[in-house]
C-alpha cells in the first residue's frame, strides 16, 4: 500500500516519521502519536501514574533550580569574585574566565602559553585527520613524525628564540593528552604482542606474558605509578635519573597494556579455527597470518572493550597527581588555591568535567562509527 | 611445480562422463608410511599406508569418525602425526617450519566450511597467497585471480565480500583461492557437505574439470557419483584404518571386505 493511499483512506492519519520499510499492516505503530503514547507508557495504570507524577515532581525540583544556577543567574564575566558573592548569584563562570589559562595549561609560564595552545591544536588536528578514513594511508606516519616533533619543540622550546620550559612545568590539557595518547599509543602494540604471546605454543614466551599480565593486573594503577616514580629511582645507579614524565608514561603504558592484552586475547579466541587453518594451508608464515588474517578480524571484534579501556586510561591519567604531575584535574583543583576564589570549586570541577567528557564522548562515538564502517562489507 | 592448469589453457567443458585424461604418472608424490596418530588416548589413525602418484585422483570415503579428514589434514600438517612418515614431493614432514610452509605452498586445500577470509573481498582473498607467499607482482596476481574466477564462473563477484555470496559460490571461490597458488596437489575435505543440494553440482563440476586436467587430488567426500566417474582409486576407511583400496569400479561392484559392503549398502539404500 502506498503512502498516498494510506493517507487517503484514513484522513486522521498524520504521518510524521517516514518509516524505513512501509508496513502496510500496522501503520499506526509507526506513527508518533503523542497523546496515545503518553497514555500507553506513562499513565496506563494507577501505580504507573503515581510513578510518573513522582518523577515529574523530582525533575521539577532539580531542573529549574539547576538551570537558574547554571545559566539564568550565572555571573559570566567579572574581574573580581565580588560580583559572584552577592545574594542570589548563580554559577560563577567568571572564575573560569579568570582561571581558564591556569586550568588549561597549569604552571606553564603565562607569557609562553601560546606554545602549548598551538601544540594542543596541532595534536588534535592530527588526531582528527587520523580518524578520518579517506586519510588512512602511509602518509600518516611521516605526518605524525612531523607533528610530534613540532609539538615537542613547542613544549620544550630552547630553540628559535623560545625560552626553555622544563617538563616539570607542563600541566593541564597538554599533559593529560601527552600521558593518555602516548600511554595508549605505546600500550597498544605491547598489548598485541602480550596477547599473541599468551596464546603462544612456546612455554617460555607464554609464561613471561602470563606473569606480566597477571602481575600488572593484580595491582592498582596508583601503586604502578608509585613504583615508577619512587621505587624505580632507588634501583638506579647514583647520578642516573630518568625523567619523571617519562616514568609516568611508562607506568601508564605497562598498566594499560595488561588490560588491553586481555581484551585482544578475547578477540583472538573468538576467531574461528578455520581462519587459522585456511591461512596455514596457503603457506602463510606466522607473522603474515597474524598481520593479514588474524589481527584485522580479531581487533574489530574487540573494538568495544578496547575503547572502554582507552576511555578508562584517559581518565586514570588524573592519578598522576600522586607523583606530582600537574594534569588537567590537578590544575583545576590548584586553581582554587587562590583564597579570593576558593569557594567556586563546583564551577572549576564542572569545567574540568566538561573537558574530560568531550574527549571521552568523542572516543565513544568514534568507536561506534568505526565498528559500523569496518563491518559494512562483512555483515551477513 | 604447476602441472596441468595454466592461465593460457582453454576451458574444458565439465561433463561427468568425459574420459579420464591424462593418465597418471608413476612418480609417487605423497607417501604415507605406517602413520599413526592419537588425540589424547583416542587412536585416530592406525598404521595408514598410502601412495599417491602424480595425477592420481583419490577419493577417501567412510563413516564419520573414521579418520578420513584427519588423514588429509596430516598431509599439509594441519594435524601432526605421532608415528610413521609422511613424504610429500620428496620432503618428509617434521617440525621444520620452512619445509612445512614449502609443502603448504604446493598443496592446496579446500575445507568443508569454505573458510574464506570475511574481512577481504573475493579478489583480495585470491591474491593474498600469491602476493605474500609466492611474491607474485600484484598485477600478475590479479590477472591469475580473474582467470580462476572465470574458471569457476563467478568473475562478476570479484569485488564482493564472502558474506554476500551463496555457499556454492563461496566454495568455488575457495577452490579458486587454492588454485591461484598454482599447487600441484589439491586436498578436498568434504567440500560439498555444507552445501544445499542444488549447489553441490556447481562445486562438483569445478572439481571434475580439475580432475580431467590431471591435477593430483585427494578428496574426502560422500559423493559416490563423483568417485565413480573421476576417481582412479577409492579408499574406504573405518575406525582409523584403511579397510579397502581399489579402483572405483572394483570397489563398488565387488567389495572384498564385509565392512565395506555394509557401508556401501547403507549409502545406496538412501
Amino acid at each position: 500500500m502506498r503512502q498516498e493511499e494510506r493517507d487517503a483512506r484514513n484522513p486522521a492519519y498524520t504521518h510524521i516519521e517516514e518509516p524505513d520499510e512501509p508496513t502496510a499492516g500496522h501503520p499506526t505503530q509507526r506513527v508518533w502519536d503523542m497523546l496515545g503514547w503518553t497514555k500507553k507508557h506513562l499513565f496506563s495504570s494507577i501505580p504507573n501514574t503515581i510513578a510518573t507524577l513522582v518523577c515529574l515532581y523530582l525533575l521539577w525540583l532539580i531542573i529549574p533550580p539547576f538551570l537558574d544556577w547554571a545559566f539564568l543567574s550565572a555571573i559570566w564575566s567579572s574581574d573580581t569574585p565580588d560580583a559572584c558573592k552577592v545574594d542570589g548569584a548563580g554559577a560563577c563562570w567568571a572564575f573560569v574566565e579568570q582561571k581558564h589559562r591556569f586550568i588549561l595549561f597549569g604552571l606553564y609560564p603565562f607569557d609562553e602559553q601560546w606554545r602549548p595552545m598551538t601544540a594542543v591544536v596541532l595534536f588534535i588536528a592530527a588526531l582528527a585527520a587520523s580518524c578520518y578514513p579517506p586519510f588512512w594511508s602511509k602518509w600518516l606516519i611521516p605526518l605524525w613524525a612531523v607533528v610530534l616533533t613540532v609539538c615537542g619543540v613547542l613544549m620544550y622550546g630552547g630553540v628559535f628564540g623560545m625560552t626553555y620550559v622544563d617538563n616539570t612545568q607542563w600541566g593541564g590539557v597538554p599533559l593529560t593528552l601527552i600521558l593518555s595518547v602516548t600511554g595508549i599509543g605505546l600500550a597498544f602494540p605491547l598489548a598485541v604482542l602480550l596477547a599473541l604471546g599468551r596464546r603462544s605454543n612456546l612455554p617460555a614466551i607464554k609464561t613471561i606474558c602470563v606473569t606480566f599480565i597477571e602481575l600488572i593486573r593484580g595491582v592498582p594503577l596508583i601503586s604502578v605509578l608509585f613504583m615508577a616514580s619512587i621505587m624505580f629511582p632507588l634501583f638506579m645507579p647514583e647520578g642516573v635519573t630518568v625523567d619523571k614524565l617519562l616514568r609516568a608514561i611508562v607506568g601508564i603504558m605497562l598498566f594499560t597494556s595488561a588490560y588491553l592484552a586481555e581484551a585482544i586475547r578475547g578477540g583472538l579466541q573468538s576467531l574461528p579455527r578455520g581462519q587459522y587453518e585456511a591461512a596455514d594451508s596457503l603457506g602463510l608464515s606466522y607473522w603474515q597470518k597474524t598481520r593479514l588474517i588474524v589481527l584485522p578480524q580479531a581487533l574489530r571484534i574487540v573494538i568495544p572493550p578496547l575503547v572502554n579501556q582507552f576511555i578508562s586510561t584517559f581518565k586514570d591519567t588524573s592519578l598522576v597527581i600522586i607523583i606530582g604531575l600537574f594534569d588537567l584535574l590537578t590544575s583545576a583543583k590548584t586553581a582554587l588555591a587562590d583564597p579570593e576564589w576558593r569557594q567556586f570549586y563546583a564551577e572549576s570541577y564542572i569545567f574540568a568535567a566538561i573537558l574530560y567528557f568531550s574527549f571521552a564522548f568523542f572516543m565513544s562515538r568514534y568507536s561506534q562509527f568505526l565498528e559500523r564502517r569496518l563491518n559494512a562489507g562483512t555483515r551477513r | 611445480m604447476s602441472n596441468g592448469i595454466e592461465p593460457t589453457q582453454t576451458t574444458v567443458e565439465p561433463s561427468v562422463d568425459a574420459p579420464k585424461t591424462p593418465a597418471m604418472g608413476e612418480e609417487v608424490v605423497i607417501r604415507l608410511d605406517n602413520v599413526n596418530k592419537w588425540f589424547g588416548h583416542f587412536h585416530v589413525l592406525k598404521d595408514i599406508n598410502l601412495d599417491v602418484r602424480r595425477g592420481e585422483r583419490v577419493v577417501v570415503c567412510g563413516p564419520s569418525g573414521s579418520g578420513k579428514s584427519t588423514v588429509i589434514r596430516c598431509i599439509n600438517r594441519l594435524e601432526e602425526h605421532q608415528q610413521g612418515d609422511i613424504i610429500v614431493n620428496g620432503v618428509t614432514l617434521t617440525n621444520d617450519v620452512k619445509a612445512i610452509e614449502a609443502i603448504r605452498k604446493d598443496v592446496g586445500m579446500v575445507f568443508q566450511s569454505f573458510n574464506l577470509f570475511p574481512h577481504l573481498t573475493v579478489l583480495e582473498n585470491l591474491i593474498l597467497g600469491p602476493i605474500w607467499v609466492n611474491k607474485t607482482p600484484r598485477k600478475e596476481a590479479v590477472d591469475t585471480a580473474m582467470y580462476y574466477l572465470e574458471r569457476v564462473k563467478i568473475p562478476e563477484q570479484a569485488s564482493k565480500y564472502p558474506g554476500q555470496l551463496s555457499g556454492g559460490q563461496q566454495q568455488r571461490v575457495a577452490i579458486a583461492r587454492s588454485l591461484c597458488m598454482k599447487p600441484s596437489i589439491m586436498l578436498f575435505d568434504e567440500p560439498t557437505s555444507a552445501l544445499d543440494p542444488e549447489m553441490i553440482k556447481e562445486v562438483l563440476d569445478v572439481m571434475v574439470e580439475l580432475a580431467q586436467e590431471g591435477m593430483t587430488m585427494i578428496c574426502v567426500t560422500h559423493e559416490m557419483g563423483f568417485a565413480r566417474s573421476v576417481a582412479d582409486t577409492v579408499v574406504f576407511m573405518a575406525d582409523g584404518q584403511i579397510v579397502e583400496k581399489n579402483s572405483p569400479k572394483e570397489l563398488f561392484a565387488n567389495p572384498q571386505e564385509e565392512r565395506t559392503r555394509q557401508f556401501l549398502s547403507q549409502i545406496i539404500q538412501h
